[in-house]
């Protein structure tokens, strides 16, 4: 402990040029901070110094945040559809008139081809429709509770047929930014399940194997190996494949957290007895043992709250595997399927390459995808370095 | 160290069996078996199938026994090598197989290949270079090879390679004259030159890890005063850096090798949906479906005998190349 204040110290010191008797002084004050700082300031200072993990948490919280807000962020009803508008390309906001601040995008024209006779729609720079802030748009429940119909963008005044698609629409002409917000909501919470599931089963079975070990543990152990050994994928797509396609969306929500809990859980599990066994030596147990403390007050109260930071880091980094794992499935058309919406259910219309040649749009779901994972692992990487705040 | 391999051998089996297990209960678990979907084909194109024939079928291909009957049969079965009739395609599963699983194999070492002959040097430069440039570029290819999943890879190298190259034939293990040729010297040549882009796909996420591992080790060995006195007396660079430090840090470059392995044959199964390769991928993709039951199953447990034996594989060269466990396991401790 005393080596790792001073490596502590040496960070906080002031620079060389101060006199070294503040400087002594300002040391001193440093280690007296953190001998009285708590396990959980400790651990915040050491996350603050992780400038990338800071960042990754920005980013994370961005996301929950369009989580929680999805109805508010689109602004178009996601299931809503006209065969007419079907492909078109993206119309990216224009923030200025000329010099004039008035954000706006190009309406659509619908033309017919001369030579097909079939109607195309293209961007016209003639027909300015203003975007508006706060806008009354399609009614919703924000948190499912309260309704209300205000979104974030929006048309305001404008005509029926006038719309705009930020990031184009697919082949149903269905909105693609608005169906991407849903999306977000529906893979993250999913992961959000999944590994609260496989925390669930991780404690458990982990606390059981390292508290009791011998057997016990040998045969937990075996199952986990098993289960790690047989390839994810083609499992999963089994046991996705196994659900009965008249089965409503919840159900199917459910069990597909309940498929990628089931490989899940044992990474978790795998950590938490890492730590029972560790910790199961340490001379704060034996002298609650000692004191009389039962069984289940030592574990909650004194061994649980020393590894819980372990145990948020590798959750967090549990996370990106359950995102992949639900955007794989409904890609391959075996996970969440429409009318629900998911990032693997918005990718899986860029799943050949026709449609990825001539809609390459349709790929920008992946970039969400993309950013959460690399948000996540770096996150968890900066939680598990913060969680040693001696180590 | 005859009584290692003996007990991972031992383990490998317990753990095939389990998987048979699995495979097993799990093709079973839809509701309905594979004479129902076929009689619902039918009624789809209009033809009625009487209760009698159906049960007829049933009794063709025993689904009317309770499972521990039918699993018992299934594995006695698997043992003298008859893995049972593809119901869909009313030829045994064996033909149906066949050239896929040998393809998969092919392309999932094809990846393995890659990840070592490509992570050993990268590995060894970002840990010689720590902070350089070249450092920087490659944790971040790393970063990208661990971030997206395989298959968005493969969407990605597909647009790329249909936009920027004109190519139209990307994916497949082969050039569309050659898929029906018989095996050659040139259908091999042609195979190799297109196993590369799978094998990266499938290996980039892999290799992310075990350079990351890799340069990890070797940061560690580098600091150790062995190194210094290896300087101190004066051997080339190259040699101070080859003969011991990359040595001891190869130790967990073969063990990360077995747990990869599991994901790359994972991977391939979806990587190959997307790529369209004749690799077994698809097909599981079509069984599941059509709940053909043999079909499914064994392709299931064919992937997990695949891991088992590849894991198994890893671990004997990591003993063979790590005296500290070939001695230990000799001592018996």
């Amino acid at each position: 402990m005393a080596e790792a204040i001073d490596t502590l110290r040496g960070q906080t010191s002031q620079p060389q040029t101060q006199p070294p008797q503040r400087n002594a002084q300002a040391e001193r004050a440093a280690a007296d901070r953190l001998s009285v700082a708590t396990q959980w300031q400790l651990m915040w200072w050491r996350f603050r110094k992780h400038k990338l993990a800071m960042l990754a948490a920005v980013i994370v919280a961005f996301f929950y945040t369009v989580v929680l807000f999805a109805d508010f962020f689109a602004y178009a009803q996601p299931s809503e559809s006209d065969a007419q508008l079907s492909l078109l390309t993206p119309q990216p906001i224009r923030w200025f008139d000329g010099d004039e601040f008035r954000p706006h995008v190009y309406g659509i024209s619908g033309k017919r081809d001369p030579r097909t006779l079939r109607r195309v729609y293209a961007p016209d720079p003639e027909n300015k429709i203003s975007v508006t802030f706060f806008t009354e748009g399609y009614e919703y429940k924000l948190f499912g509770l309260i309704p209300t119909n205000r979104h974030l963008l929006g048309l305001d005044g404008a005509r029926p047929e006038e719309a705009m698609f930020l990031m184009g629409t697919d082949l149903q002409g269905r909105d693609l930014f608005s169906r991407l917000m849903i999306a977000t909501r529906t893979s993250l919470t999913i992961g959000l399940v999944g590994v609260a599931l496989s925390l669930f089963l991780g404690i458990l079975l982990g606390g059981i194997s390292g508290l009791y070990g011998g057997l016990v543990d040998n045969v937990i152990q075996r199952i986990i190996e098993i289960l790690r050994s047989i390839p994810t994928i083609p499992l999963w797509m089994a046991l996705a494949a196994a659900m009965p396609s008249q089965w409503p969306i919840t159900r199917i929500y459910f069990f597909i957290t309940l498929i990628i809990a089931l490989i899940g859980w044992t990474t978790l599990a795998r950590v938490v007895r890492g730590r029972f066994l560790s910790l199961r030596e340490e001379d704060f147990v034996t002298a609650a043992e000692l004191a009389g403390a039962s069984k289940l007050r030592i574990i909650f109260r004194h061994m649980v709250p020393s590894f819980l930071s372990h145990i948020i880091a590798a959750t967090t980094l549990a996370l990106p595997a359950m995102i992949i794992a639900e955007t794989s499935l409904s890609f391959l058309g075996l996970g969440l399927r429409a009318p629900a919406v998911s990032w693997g259910v918005l990718l899986q219309q860029a799943s050949n390459i026709q449609a990825v040649a001539s809609t390459p749009w349709l790929l920008l779901p992946a970039a969400p995808v993309i950013v959460a994972v690399l948000a996540f692992n770096f996150l968890g990487d900066g939680l598990r370095d913060a969680a040693d705040p001696y180590g | 160290m005859a009584s290692y391999i003996f007990n991972r051998v031992l383990a490998g089996l317990l753990t095939i069996w389990a998987a048979s297990v699995i495979s097993f209960i799990t093709i079973q678990l839809p509701p309905g078996d594979y004479v129902t979907s076929y009689i619902a084909n039918l009624q789809a194109q209009g033809t009625m199938i009487s209760t009698q024939e159906a049960d007829a079928l049933r009794q063709q291909y025993g689904l009317d026994q309770p499972i521990y009957v039918q699993y018992f049969k299934w594995s006695t079965q698997m043992l003298q090598g008859n893995f049972g009739m593809a119901m869909e395609f009313n030829r045994p599963v064996r033909e149906v197989i066949g050239d896929r699983m040998t393809l998969t194999i092919i392309v999932s070492f094809a990846a393995v290949l890659f990840i070592w002959v490509v992570a050993l040097p990268i590995g060894i430069y970002s840990a010689v270079r720590q902070y350089s440039i070249g450092d920087y570029f490659f944790t971040f290819i790393s970063f990208i090879g661990i971030a997206v999943p395989n298959f968005m890879l493969a969407l990605v190298v597909l647009y790329v390679g249909y936009k920027y190259m004109n190519l139209e034939s990307i994916g497949g293990l082969f050039s569309l004259d050659m898929a029906l040729e018989p095996w050659g010297y040139t259908k091999i040549m042609d195979l190799i030159r297109h196993l590369p882009l799978p094998a990266v796909i499938l290996g980039l996420a892999g290799m992310a890890e075990v350079v990351r591992i890799l340069r990890a080790n070797l940061l560690d060995e580098l600091r150790q005063p062995y190194v210094v006195t290896a300087r101190a007396k004066g051997l080339s660079e190259t040699r101070v850096i080859l003969k011991y430090p990359v040595r001891a840090a190869l130790n967990p470059f073969a063990s990360t090798i077995g747990y990869i392995f599991p994901f790359i044959v994972s991977g391939s199964i979806i990587v190959s949906l997307v790529l369209s390769l004749p690799t077994v991928g698809p097909l599981l993709f079509r069984s599941l479906i059509a709940q053909d039951l043999f079909l499914a199953g064994t392709i299931l447990l064919l992937l997990a005998v695949l891991t088992v034996v590849g894991t198994l594989v890893s671990d004997l060269i990591l003993m063979w190349i790590d005296p500290r466990i070939r001695h230990g396991m000799e001592g018996g401790r």
